[in-house]
């Protein structure tokens, strides 16, 4: 009896999503392989073999291990000051991967509140809101970060803003889309006609069912955002040295591309090998999560 | 479309304009510095002359009017005298302004050529291994960050195999007289035929780097919207009347499985005036982009004010024009 019930229980549209997700091969190992860089980055200061900033001219362009001259306690090189590259690397998704996660997580929280309140509120919100949005997609997302990185300053803390500044834009265009849907449904008439106050209705009632859209456009925006992290930090207005980054690590090695393409080479992989992967992730997550996919 | 249509639509982009306007203007305005004090750093400026050429520059009025101030001269391409060249910045800005326009149509002309094909392919080919290849691909090509891919092709092309220059925008006993500034054309105009291969082998390069994750994204676009036109009852219909495969590929579902790859195509070329700044810092391009990079540097603030502003108008001029060509080209939106 009791199995009959747990059959018939019904099953939730975020299980049957992850369920949908866990079936899709590509995606999983995308996925472990973006736990892989998380794990390396938090226990970078454990696992790096050597101190990221220690430099030592003798060691100046030093080949990786498996190339002749190269020795295994700095099994991917050195740079042209002498530090190890896979320190370096470790260090680096660090900061990869912290500014995606804050420039996200603090873009979709600004971004689902504001595309709730312009959905829901309408007026002089929605056009307000409206507005700033409209005139944000007016520039092309590189030359507004690079404008006002320019204005501020370089360093890890202007990314993080320069970056939430445009990022909130693309959340709230997905949430104020659902939210205005969402404002027509029975449930919400419904919460409406019970003398539910607003502020409930939005965040109690919609809130719940707009967010896995946020979550599947939080994912492959994340890759955006290392790309753009990586390319302030390239053309040096991004995080300062001696903190490393991949995009300044690239930067770096253009110097030496003939006598020591590993400099710059192997950061670029690393920033690839990150990018595509969440980007197969957000794809598997949108095939999972996307319910328009399924109705068939 | 009907004119007033097309003035409502043109009305429609004033406040995206205004509002792009006073973004900018806020950048320098509200960035902690003296602009006074950085344009004086190298001279022994007395605090009078200081305050006078505070004065002059306006910057003792009240904000608002500042901005209106600012619109004003902008709208009139009055952007100030860039303090490193010693030469109205407009004027330095025009001078680079072909080389970037070159680049970026020929990325956008390589993007097409390439998406196009693909597309189609993988929309016939569709679930099949072909169409997962392309995939895997264009997906590839998204994922990659151009300065990185820029550097890998001078690696392997310039560095490795010499097939193509490491990087500018020709050699020095090549150049041309300047006409129009598209050494292209320039070249053709002189009836150079070795200036004109120069101008296109250094322009190989920068324009795969610039082009190729563009065609990565419009082969996407392609394959999609070609896939929904290929299983649509004209085209069906077309078969049925015993067309020829290739003839109804062609000239009826291409057609109209364009029209969304025109307007990305449109606004993609805006999102390549960003990656412009990348693409000519590696291959030391004398462009608009590596201009503005060199200007940060420089806290040559004016310059870079007017070339953000430039790229943002220009962005949001053809966002609209995509949005025109989607009407004019889309018999079903036309109203």
């Amino acid at each position: 009896m009791s199995a009959t019930i747990a059959e018939d229980a019904p099953v939730s549209p975020l299980r049957l999503g992850l369920d949908r997700f866990a079936g899709n091969r590509t995606a999983l190992v995308a996925a472990a392989l973006i736990m892989l860089f998380i794990l390396a980055a938090l226990a970078a200061p454990l696992i790096a073999p050597h101190d990221p900033a220690d430099a030592d001219l003798f060691r100046r362009l030093q080949p990786p291990a498996w190339q002749e001259g190269g020795d295994w306690a700095f099994p991917l090189g050195c740079d042209s000051l002498g530090r190890d590259m896979l320190s370096r690397l470790l260090y680096g998704a660090r900061v990869s991967l912290m500014v995606a996660a804050l420039v996200i997580g603090i873009a979709a929280v600004i971004g689902t509140l504001a595309g709730l309140a312009a959905g829901y509120l309408r007026g002089w919100t929605d056009t307000l809101i409206s507005r700033l949005v409209d005139t944000l997609l007016g520039f092309p997302y590189l030359v507004f970060a690079i404008g006002l990185m320019a204005m501020m300053g370089p360093g890890l803390h202007n990314i993080v803003l320069v970056l939430i500044y445009k990022e909130w834009v693309f959340s709230c265009r997905v949430v104020r889309g659902e939210t205005l849907a969402a404002r027509e449904q029975d449930y919400v008439e419904a919460a409406r006609a019970l003398g539910c106050g607003t502020r409930h209705i939005m965040l109690r009632e919609i809130l719940p069912n707009v967010l896995s859209p946020v979550l599947v456009v939080a994912t492959f925006r994340m890759a955006y955002v290392i790309i753009m992290e990586a390319s302030l930090s390239f053309l040096g207005l991004g995080v300062q040295p001696p903190t490393p980054s991949w995009g300044s690590m690239v930067s770096d090695g253009r110097e030496h591309l003939v006598d020591a393409w590993w400099v710059s080479t192997l950061p670029g992989l690393a920033i690839l090998a990150l990018v595509l992967s969440i980007n197969l992730a957000s794809q598997g997550l949108r095939d999972a999560f996307d319910p328009r996919l399924h109705q068939a | 479309m009907s004119v007033s249509r097309l003035l409502e639509r043109l009305l429609q982009t004033l406040p995206v304009l205004l509002g792009v306007s006073l973004i900018v203007f806020l950048m320098i305005t509200l960035t902690p510095g003296d602009p006074v004090e950085i344009m004086l750093a190298d001279s022994r400026a007395t605090p009078e002359q200081a305050a006078q050429l505070r004065a002059d520059l306006g910057l003792d009025r009240p904000l608002p009017e500042r901005f209106l101030v600012f619109l004003g001269n902008a709208l009139t391409g009055d952007f100030g005298i860039s303090f490193f060249h010693r030469r109205p910045v407009w004027d330095v800005i025009a001078e680079r302004l072909p080389a970037t326009i070159e680049l970026t149509l020929a990325a956008i002309l390589l993007a097409i050529a390439v998406a196009i094909p693909l597309g189609v392919i993988a929309a016939v080919k569709r679930d099949t291994w072909i169409d997962r290849t392309l995939t895997a691909v264009s997906l590839f090509g998204v994922s990659l960050p151009g300065f990185w891919f820029g550097i890998l092709l001078i690696l392997l092309f310039a560095v490795q195999l010499g097939i193509f220059p490491v990087g500018g925008r020709t050699s020095f006993d090549l150049e041309v007289t300047r006409v129009t500034g598209f050494l292209v054309l320039d070249s053709i105009i002189a009836g150079r035929a070795d200036a004109l291969l120069a101008a296109l082998r250094h322009l190989a390069l920068p324009a795969i780097t610039l082009g190729l994750p563009t065609a990565a994204l419009l082969a996407r676009v392609v394959r999609s919207s070609m896939a929904e036109v290929l299983t649509s009852d004209y085209v069906l219909f077309a078969e049925a009347k015993g067309l020829s495969h290739r003839r109804v590929l062609l000239r009826h579902a291409l057609k109209n499985a364009l029209i969304p790859v025109v307007t990305v195509a449109a606004i993609e070329t805006g999102s390549l005036l960003g990656g412009n700044m990348i693409v000519e810092t590696v291959f030391g391009w004398p462009g608009l982009g590596r201009l503005v990079v060199e200007s940060i540097f420089a806290r040559n603030y004016p310059l870079v004010q007017a070339a953000v502003l430039l790229y943002a108008v220009t962005y949001v001029m053809l966002n609209f024009t995509a949005d025109l060509l989607y009407t004019a080209l889309n018999p079903k939106v036309r109203l």
